[in-house]
């Protein structure tokens, strides 16, 4: 069993061109195997009979400034001018038209203040306090009534700035809500338990379009004569009510994912049940569920497109009031593609921060 | 224990106390305010809904206009809230609104038992049916098993289900709540017939890829008279509604318009004059200005401006006055002396 | 250090005390809140004359209702129609969570895929149906199918008696005869029948080691009983074909395209997120199993169905309920592409009877049974798996 050795050296044998460069790495992750190679050619073959139609509408077909009767006259391509004529009202609503500089500028603070709070470096005490202020600051943009701003009726407000208010402060008011559930169920009083617990599972039960159903239609009959409660503050409170009991499981989780030996440490130092809970137990916990809390988020910012059913104008109900325009109501594919993207961006951006997330809170563990 | 049961009454007490308001006239309520809440569509072309820069328009929006006008002497005095089908009644029984200007339809059930009145009708309309020419269809009885696309409003399933069971059809409904939803799917032809207000069918007729292509078949199916409403039980307030409605319609049956109303002031006409609050009364008995209804007709003009501006001929409803003409010219719109 | 032992704690101290106190504190609170929601809401019905009770349900409903699995007409009463909506909520949700576990599975695994363009595609799936909401989504699938499809007179025809228009795919059935109840009665004979030989098998397979050919045999059994039951029944072939008469289809079974809208709609979106929960259980098994598997010599197949998938179903079942549930929650939606599910029927009661309060009530009871029955039969099912795993 004798081998004589190859005779040339080493460094000259190539590895054969079909398993490095473009080559290589097609066959390596495109075809390796038939049926690989089978899904490969299948998912090119549908690209292939989607993507040019596609493209030919929405871009070289399209006329972007137009009005409604060029549109028309244009025919097959895309119409974006239906969102280039109304953007204004899709994105703020009834907001008086020359004051809808202040909507934009609480959007945008929110945005720099979500970015800002990107890098967990940047978590210190002082951010919580920005964060409080930034709120405040947006709420009083929106209301005005201070600081010579004009005062705007909540009635008016709508657009984006209605879905980010909905959705980020019924998170914000959501969450301490959530927690005392979340401890409520954790409890031993077994009355303060059952209520939790039913409550818990009563609300998780039911869809969001029934709370809200009930928060326009049998809310009011629940109030003394006379008393009013505005229909946006309804809506929050229903969405906060909502959120509130998925928090709570969020937390939970985060409760139990805790050793039981920093209770028993917390009782050893004789703390009592506020203090372990301040001190000892939820800043752990919450640690643990922020990932989860940013789906929350998500959810609820997505969920928010619901109050559509109850003629609030968010994001949606604005584009389709647009869209009851004789003027443009053949479009609507264009602004619900365009609403689309405005939704996946911030979900996607949300999305990858939440995963972001989990990773160095893995690491760190 | 003692303590608590005396407690609980007491804390129940402070409870409904801090909550309610006093519940005085809405007049009064309106005045300390500074306008008017009125509970309107939002999605109903011709009728009302904002325009691109969120500005209200539409005849439901101009007839809360002309109560502000009456009341306060400026038209713009006027809050609106969207209301859907569902929520518009519950918004006026509880006071979230002054006055519903909702394409309501006036019925003896919601006038005694969902606790309303409604004032004069701003609009007289039916439940008609909306076709493709091409299906050949003439008249409605001709509908046996169709697919109907029908606009939820409170009647509008009833009745169309009534008609076609009074006529032996059957028929397989599409409902959808939004309009704009709804018209996209009839003209895509997932429905052979579409059944709404007849008003809302000339506006969805009107927004066709070809309005041509369709027709609005000869059967009206149902009396819509589309009134304004208040809460039962005030009836100051009620006339006012109803008056500012009907000053509408009385300047034109006495051909006061906007443009010519200041020259109308010097009328000598003893009926203008009353009208018109020259010679004084009509303001003190409504508890209003005697400018009211100057004031609706300079800031929003008779009931045929406010017609034609929204939904007439030269809008993209097309509608053609019909019922809602003046009775001296074959319609219904009537109103009693200003005396 | 001289403070005295108190012989008795003060009550504000006695953790014990203390539960009690905040118990009745909780107890009175709820006890208030909800006299004073009741006596108002009492007060405002009785002002506004709004009648009460749930009479509403015997009288006639008068509103035709456009899909029902069961008859109806517009002058059954609205308890009918209420049970109508019901039952096509519960066709929704059942074929809508069947078909988004399988969809999401084979995703979830998709996005593990060695072939890039397939993960890729994948993650570009679960990233995009994710981010949009639903009831866009839906908005979208319904405009495809009535903007695509054709007018009913232009029907298409993929197959004799198959026909596929903008009101949906009607296609034949069966006329109905006695031999398709005894064919069913042969097919639930046969279910029996394979779950006994199932045990059989697999006992003999731990016992001697011999492989049965079992998913060979119950496919025969499957089969061939139903089909025997139909011959002996004498074998009626005569089909309820569909045909175009008048406006629309007569005849057959028609799936119209606001149900598979919805339906299509929810799996798309439901099944990104059960993707996630697959790839993420298919994650948490760790890599020595798999390897063990493959180097006892397993098949891939079988690394997956044997090894892998079992012990997955651990980490996938509880956050798959949720996702189940949340299909089901989302159903509710039905209502703004013209699918006439509970919510739907329900609202329109509202605006007929004016009963509000009892209408939100009814919804709230439905998707209560539907929720906590889901989450019944999961947990029971998570059971089982955990009973197996050992």
């Amino acid at each position: 069993m004798e081998k004589t050795l190859p005779t040339q050296p080493a460094e000259l044998v190539k590895p054969p061109a079909t398993d490095i460069g473009i080559l290589g790495w097609l066959k390596a992750n495109l075809f390796n195997g038939w049926f690989n190679s089978l899904l490969t050619v299948i998912v090119i073959y549908l690209i292939y009979l989607a993507a040019p139609s596609f493209i030919q509408w929405a871009f070289l077909d399209s006329s972007w400034a137009a009005n409604s009767e060029q549109c028309k006259m244009a025919g097959a391509g895309a119409c974006w001018s239906v969102i280039t004529a109304n953007i204004r009202f899709i994105l703020f609503g009834f907001y008086p038209h020359d004051l809808q500089w202040r909507p934009l500028l609480a959007v945008v603070i929110l945005v720099l203040l979500l970015v800002y709070s990107r890098n967990r470096s940047h978590w210190r005490k002082s951010l919580f306090y920005g964060w409080l202020v930034g709120l405040f600051v947006m709420g009083l943009l929106l209301k005005g009534g201070l600081f010579g701003l004009e005062p705007v009726e909540s009635n008016n407000w709508g657009g984006l700035p209605l879905t980010l208010l909905l959705s980020v402060f019924g998170l914000t008011a959501a969450y301490p809500v959530g927690i005392l559930l979340a401890l409520g169920r954790q409890s031993k009083m077994a009355v303060i338990k059952s209520f939790c617990v039913v409550y818990i599972e009563l609300i998780r039960g039911v869809p969001l379009i029934s709370l809200l159903f009930m928060s326009s239609v049998v809310f009011p009959l629940f109030l003394p004569e006379g008393m009013v409660i505005n229909k946006i503050l309804r809506a929050q409170v229903a969405i906060i009510l909502f959120t509130a009991a998925y928090i709570a499981e969020v937390v939970r989780g985060g409760l139990q994912g805790l050793d039981r030996g920093q209770y028993e440490a917390a009782e050893a130092l004789g703390l009592n049940y506020f203090q372990t809970m301040r001190l000892i137990i939820l800043p752990q916990a919450l640690k643990i569920v922020i990932p989860p809390s940013v789906s929350i988020l998500i959810s609820a910012f997505k969920d928010t497109s619901l109050v559509v059913i109850i003629a609030l104008y968010d994001l949606l109900k604005t584009t389709q009031t647009t869209l009851t325009d004789p003027k443009w109501m053949g479009y609507s594919a264009e602004a619900y593609i365009f609403v689309a993207m405005i939704y996946f961006v911030c979900c996607f951006f949300m999305s990858n921060y939440s995963r972001k997330l989990e990773r160095e809170l893995d690491t760190s563990r | 224990m003692r303590h608590v049961k005396r407690i609980i009454p007491s804390m129940v007490a402070a409870i409904c106390l801090s909550a309610s308001v006093a519940a005085a006239g809405t007049l009064d309520d309106v005045k300390a305010k500074g306008f008017i809440q009125a509970g309107v569509n939002g999605d109903l072309f011709g009728f009302a809904k904002p325009d691109e820069k969120g500005v209200w328009k539409g005849l439901d929006v101009d007839t809360a206009r002309a109560i502000a006008a009456a009341v306060f002497g400026d038209a713009d005095k006027v809050k609106y809230t969207p209301l859907t089908a569902k929520t518009r009644f519950t918004a006026l029984q509880s006071g979230e609104i002054d006055v519903l200007t909702r394409n309501a339809t006036q019925t003896l059930g919601r006038d005694t038992a969902l606790g309303l009145n409604f004032a004069q009708v701003n609009f007289y309309d039916g439940q008609g049916f909306l076709i493709p020419k091409a299906l050949g269809v003439t008249s409605a009885k001709e509908l046996d098993g169709a697919s109907v696309c029908v606009l939820p409003g409170t009647t509008t399933e009833q009745n169309v289900a009534d008609f076609f069971r009074v006529n032996k059809m059957s028929m397989n409904p599409v409902v959808i709540e939004n309009t704009a939803e709804l018209s996209k799917t009839f003209f895509a032809g997932r429905c052979d017939v579409m059944t709404s207000d007849a008003s809302q069918l000339a506006g969805i007729r009107a927004v066709a890829p070809n309005p041509g292509d369709y027709v609005i078949l000869p059967e009206i199916i149902s009396k819509e008279p589309l009134a304004p409403a208040v809460r039962h039980g005030d009836d100051q307030w009620k006339d006012i509604v109803n008056y500012s409605v009907l000053a509408m319609i009385g300047a034109e049956e006495l051909g006061i318009t906007s443009k010519n109303i200041d020259e109308m002031m010097a009328s000598t006409d003893p009926k203008i004059k009353r009208f018109l609050g020259v010679s004084p009364g009509n303001g003190k008995a409504l508890g209003l200005d005697e400018k009211w209804a100057y004031n609706i007709i300079k800031q929003v003009g008779n009931y045929g401006e406010m017609f034609e501006r929204n939904v007439g001929v030269n809008t993209p409803l097309m509608i053609e006055r019909g019922l809602n003409a003046l009775w001296t010219n074959g319609g219904l719109m009537y109103s009693p002396p200003f005396k | 250090m001289n403070a005295q032992v108190p012989d008795k704690i003060p009550f504000f101290r006695d953790p014990s005390k203390l539960s009690v106190f905040y118990q009745i504190m909780t107890l009175l609170g709820v006890v208030l809140l909800s006299y004073y929601l009741v006596s108002n809401t009492l007060a405002n019905l009785e002002r506004q004359s709004i009648s009460t009770g749930f009479d509403f349900l015997g009288k006639e409903a008068a509103f035709e209702i456009g899909e029902s699995l069961i008859d109806y007409s517009a002058a059954d009463s609205y308890g009918r129609a209420l049970i109508v909506g019901f039952l096509n909520t519960l066709i929704v949700s059942f074929i809508g969570i069947t078909l988004t576990v399988l969809l999401g599975t084979v995703i979830g695994i998709a996005r593990l895929s060695s072939n890039w363009l397939v993960a890729k595609l994948s993650a570009i799936y679960i990233e995009v149906f994710q981010d949009i909401p639903v009831l866009l989504q839906l908005f979208f699938w319904y405009a495809f199918f009535y903007e695509i499809l054709p007018t009913p007179r232009q029907a298409l025809a993929p197959l004799p008696g198959v026909f596929l228009c903008n009101r949906g795919l009607i296609f034949g059935v069966p006329h109905f005869h006695l031999a398709y109840i005894y064919a069913a009665i042969a097919f639930g004979a046969g279910i029996i029948c394979v779950i006994f030989i199932t045990r059989w098998s697999h006992k003999r397979q731990d016992e001697s080691g011999k492989i049965f050919p079992l998913i060979r045999v119950s496919a025969v059994i499957l089969v061939g009983a139903p089909l025997l039951a139909w011959l002996l029944g004498g074998a009626p072939a005569e089909m309820n074909v569909p045909a175009l008469k008048g406006f629309n289809f007569k005849g057959g079974v028609t799936i119209s395209p606001e149900f598979t809208a919805l339906l299509l709609g929810l799996v798309l979106y439901t099944a990104a997120f059960v993707a996630e929960v697959v790839r993420a259980g298919i994650q948490s098994v760790s890599k020595g199993q798999r390897e063990a598997a493959m180097s006892i010599g397993l098949k891939p197949a079988h690394v997956l169905n044997l090894v892998i998938l079992p012990q997955a179903l651990r980490v996938i079942v509880p956050p798959l309920t949720s996702q189940m549930l949340n299909l089901t929650k989302n159903s509710s939606l039905a209502v703004a592409i013209g699918y006439p599910d509970f919510v739907s029927v329900a609202g329109t009661t509202i605006n007929q009877t004016g009963q509000a309060i009892e209408g939100v009530a009814l919804i709230m009871i439905v998707y209560l049974i539907f929720s906590l029955s889901t989450s019944a039969y999961m947990n029971w099912y998570n059971k089982r798996i955990a009973l197996v795993e050992r």
